[in-house]
C-alpha cells in the first residue's frame, strides 16, 4: 500500500465543506426574519406595513389613553376610580352583564343544538337570521327595544300592570346586552357540535347510557371549550356595550348607569383624567376576562385532547 | 389562538342524521321553544322599526328622511365607510399575506394585538383619539394647523381653481381638526373595523396554504402577478365577506364616533347620532324613519352574507 500525498489544497476544500455554514449575514435583529429563505417575496413591505397601520391607529391611542391615566397620583387615581358613584356604574354593569351571558349561554347552545342536529322547515332562514344583531347598528337595536319594553310599548305593556319595569330598568339593560352578543355562543358551539362524531354517542348508548347522560357526559364535556369561548366574546362585549345600552337604561346615576356611559359624561365634561382611569379598569376588566378564559379553555382543550 | 379568533362564523354545515336520535317530543319542543324566541326577539324589533317609521304616514317619512340634517348625516356616515372600509381591506390584505404566508417570531402576538378592538369599549377608543387630538391632547388642533395648514393649504389655495374644486378640503386644511370633526369619525370607525377583514382572509389564506404561489412563481410570475391572478381569486369571496361585515360596522358604529363627533348636526353627525338626537328629542317618527334606513343596512348585509356563504360551501365541494 503506498501511501499518496494528498493535495494540501483539497484538504482545506474538504475542511470548508464539512465546517459548518455560518450565516453570511451578521446575526442582528433584522437578520432573524431572513433566516429562513423565504421564496415568496413581500414580507419585509407587508408586515411593516401592518406593523405601522396597528401601530398608528390601536397602539398609540391606547398608549396616550394608559399615559393620561399615570398622569393622575395613585391616590387621585383610586380616588377616581373607587368614587360611590364609579363602583355603582362596576356593580351595575358587572350584574347586567353576567346575568347577559349566563342568558347567552343557555339561549346559545340551545340554537345551536336545533341548528346542527335537526332538520325543519325554516332552518337556513333562522341560522341566517341568528347573525342579525352583528348586522343591526346597535343605536337602531337599542332604540326599538326601548321602544317595545317601555311600559306603553308593545311588550312593556304586558308585564305594566303587574308593576314590572322592563325599560329604564336591569331587565331592559339585560335584554340590550343579550340582544348584541348572543350570536357568539351559537357560532362557537354551532362548528363543534357538527363535528362530533356520532360513534362516539352511539357506542355511550349501546353501552346503556340515557340520553341525559349522554348529553351530560359525552356531549357537553366535548363542547364545552367552545361554550367558555362562545361565553367570554359575549362577556366582553357586554362589558363594553354602550350604544343600544344607553336608549334603554334610562341612564340614573346609581341606578342604571353604565360604566361606559360615566366615561362618556366624564369626557362631556372635559374631566379627562377621570374618563381615562374609568377607561383602563374597563380595558384592565376586559383583558382579565380574556386572559382567565383563555386559560382555562387551554385546560380544557388539553384534557380533551391530549 | 386567542378566543376571538372564533368570531367569525363558517356557514352553517347541514344537518347531520345521527344513529341515536332524540324523541320527536323533545326534538319538537326544543325547536318550537327556540323558534317562538328567535321570532320574539329578532323578528319583533326589526319590525317594528319600520312599524314605528311608517305609523304616521309615508309623507312624515319621506320628510324626515329627505331633512337637511339627515342627508348631511347619510352622507357623512358614508364618508367614514367610504374611507374605513378601503382601507382596512388594503390593511387586511397584507396582514394576512404577512401572517398567512410566513413565519416569524410574534405572529401569536400580533393576531392579538389585530384583534384588540373587539375587547376594547368603543367609547373608550373614542375617549383615546381625543387623548392624542384633542385640546389637552399630544397633538392639539393648533399643532395640526401648524403641521398641515402652512405647508400644504396655501400652495393648494395658490394653484387657480384648484381651491374651489377642493371646496371643503381646503377649508379644511386652513383651520384643520382632527377629533369633532369628519378625520376623528373616520379614525375612530377605522379603530373599530380593523379585525374585520384581516380575522376573515388570515384562515383562509392559511388553510389554501403556498402551493399554489410557489407553483406561480416557479413559471416565471412576479410577486404582483402572483398576488393578483392566484392569491386574490382564491380569497375573493372571503375578502368580499370581510367588507360586507366591515361595512355594516363602518355604518352601524355608535359608540366610538358618538365620543369623537362633537355632534354638530348637519355636519359632524352621522346617522346612528342623528337617530340618538332625533329620539332625545322625542321626534320618535323622525328617529324610526332615520333607523330603518340602517335596518335595511343590516338586512341587505344579512343576505348578501348568505350568498356568500353560499358561495364558499360551494367552492369548498367543489374543491373536494
Amino acid at each position: 500500500m503506498t501511501s499518496r500525498k494528498v493535495p494540501e489544497k483539497l484538504i482545506e476544500m474538504t475542511k470548508e465543506n464539512l465546517a459548518p455554514r455560518q450565516p453570511t449575514t451578521a446575526t442582528t435583529g433584522l437578520s432573524r426574519f431572513r433566516r429562513s429563505r423565504r421564496v415568496l417575496p413581500g414580507f419585509l413591505p407587508t408586515l411593516g406595513g401592518t406593523l405601522l397601520f396597528l401601530s398608528l391607529i390601536i397602539l398609540l391611542p391606547l398608549a396616550a389613553l394608559a399615559i393620561k391615566a399615570a398622569d393622575l397620583s395613585w391616590a387621585d387615581f383610586w380616588m377616581q376610580i373607587s368614587d360611590a358613584r364609579a363602583v355603582a356604574t362596576y356593580r351595575i354593569t358587572l350584574t347586567s352583564a353576567l346575568l347577559a351571558t349566563l342568558f347567552n349561554v343557555i339561549l346559545g347552545v340551545w340554537l345551536a343544538w336545533i341548528l346542527t342536529r335537526y332538520e325543519f322547515p325554516g332552518r337556513r332562514w333562522i341560522d341566517a337570521a341568528v347573525d342579525l344583531p352583528f348586522a343591526l347598528p346597535t343605536a337602531v337595536a337599542g332604540l326599538s327595544l326601548a321602544t317595545l319594553l317601555a311600559p306603553n310599548g308593545l311588550i312593556g305593556q304586558l308585564f305594566a300592570p303587574w308593576d314590572i319595569k322592563l325599560a329604564y330598568a336591569l331587565p331592559g339593560m339585560v335584554t340590550a346586552m343579550v340582544f348584541t352578543s348572543f350570536p357568539f355562543v351559537v357560532r362557537t358551539v354551532q362548528p363543534v357540535l357538527a363535528d362530533l362524531d356520532p360513534q362516539v354517542e352511539e357506542a355511550a348508548a349501546i353501552l346503556g347510557a340515557k340520553p341525559r347522560t349522554v348529553f351530560l357526559k359525552v356531549i357537553f364535556p366535548a363542547i364545552l371549550p367552545a361554550v367558555l369561548a362562545g361565553a367570554t366574546l359575549a362577556l366582553v362585549r357586554s362589558l363594553g356595550e354602550f350604544g343600544a345600552v344607553v336608549f334603554i337604561a334610562g341612564n340614573l346615576p346609581f341606578q342604571t348607569e353604565i360604566t361606559s356611559l360615566l366615561i362618556y359624561t366624564k369626557v362631556a365634561e372635559h374631566e379627562y383624567e377621570a374618563a381615562a382611569a374609568l377607561a383602563t379598569v374597563v380595558l384592565g376588566a376586559a383583558l382579565a376576562v380574556l386572559v382567565v378564559m383563555n386559560t382555562i379553555q387551554g385546560k380544557l382543550y388539553r384534557r380533551l385532547h391530549g | 389562538m386567542s378566543a376571538l379568533s372564533a368570531f367569525f362564523p363558517s356557514a352553517a354545515p347541514e344537518a347531520q342524521r345521527p344513529a341515536t336520535r332524540d324523541t320527536p317530543w323533545l326534538r319538537w319542543s326544543l325547536t318550537g321553544v327556540a323558534l317562538l324566541f328567535v321570532a320574539g326577539f329578532l323578528v319583533i324589533p326589526l319590525t317594528a322599526v319600520f312599524a314605528e317609521a311608517l305609523r304616521k304616514g309615508a309623507e312624515v317619512y319621506w320628510a324626515a328622511l329627505v331633512d337637511p340634517d339627515a342627508l348631511a348625516a347619510l352622507r357623512l356616515t358614508l364618508t367614514a365607510a367610504v374611507i374605513a372600509v378601503p382601507l382596512n381591506v388594503v390593511f387586511g390584505v397584507a396582514a394576512a399575506w404577512a401572517i398567512a404566508k410566513f413565519d416569524f417570531p410574534g405572529k401569536s402576538f400580533l393576531t392579538t394585538l389585530i384583534d384588540l378592538p373587539f375587547a376594547v369599549s368603543p367609547v373608550i377608543a373614542g375617549l383615546a383619539f381625543v387623548l392624542v387630538f384633542g385640546l389637552q391632547g399630544w397633538l392639539p388642533p393648533e399643532a395640526q394647523a401648524e403641521l398641515l395648514a402652512p405647508a400644504v393649504a396655501r400652495e393648494l389655495a395658490a394653484i387657480p381653481g384648484l381651491g374651489w374644486a377642493l371646496g371643503g378640503l381646503a377649508e379644511w386644511l386652513a383651520n384643520p381638526r382632527i377629533v369633532f370633526a369628519v378625520p376623528g369619525i373616520a379614525l375612530a370607525t377605522i379603530f373599530v373595523t380593523v379585525p374585520f377583514v384581516a380575522r376573515e382572509l388570515i384562515p383562509l389564506m392559511q388553510a389554501q396554504g403556498n402551493d399554489e404561489e410557489y407553483a406561480a412563481l416557479t413559471l416565471g410570475a412576479n410577486g404582483w402577478q402572483t398576488f393578483w391572478r392566484v392569491t386574490l381569486p382564491n380569497v375573493k369571496w372571503g375578502l368580499f365577506y370581510g367588507v360586507v361585515l366591515c361595512n355594516a360596522r363602518a355604518m352601524g358604529e355608535f359608540g366610538a364616533v358618538s365620543v369623537v363627533s362633537g355632534h354638530v348636526r348637519g355636519e359632524t353627525n352621522t346617522l346612528p347620532l342623528h337617530v340618538e338626537i332625533l329620539y332625545n328629542e322625542y321626534q320618535f317618527a323622525g328617529a324610526f324613519a332615520v333607523a330603518s334606513l340602517l335596518a335595511l343596512l343590516a338586512i341587505a348585509t344579512l343576505i348578501l352574507k348568505s350568498l356568500i356563504e353560499w358561495r364558499l360551501t360551494l367552492n369548498r365541494e367543489q374543491n373536494l
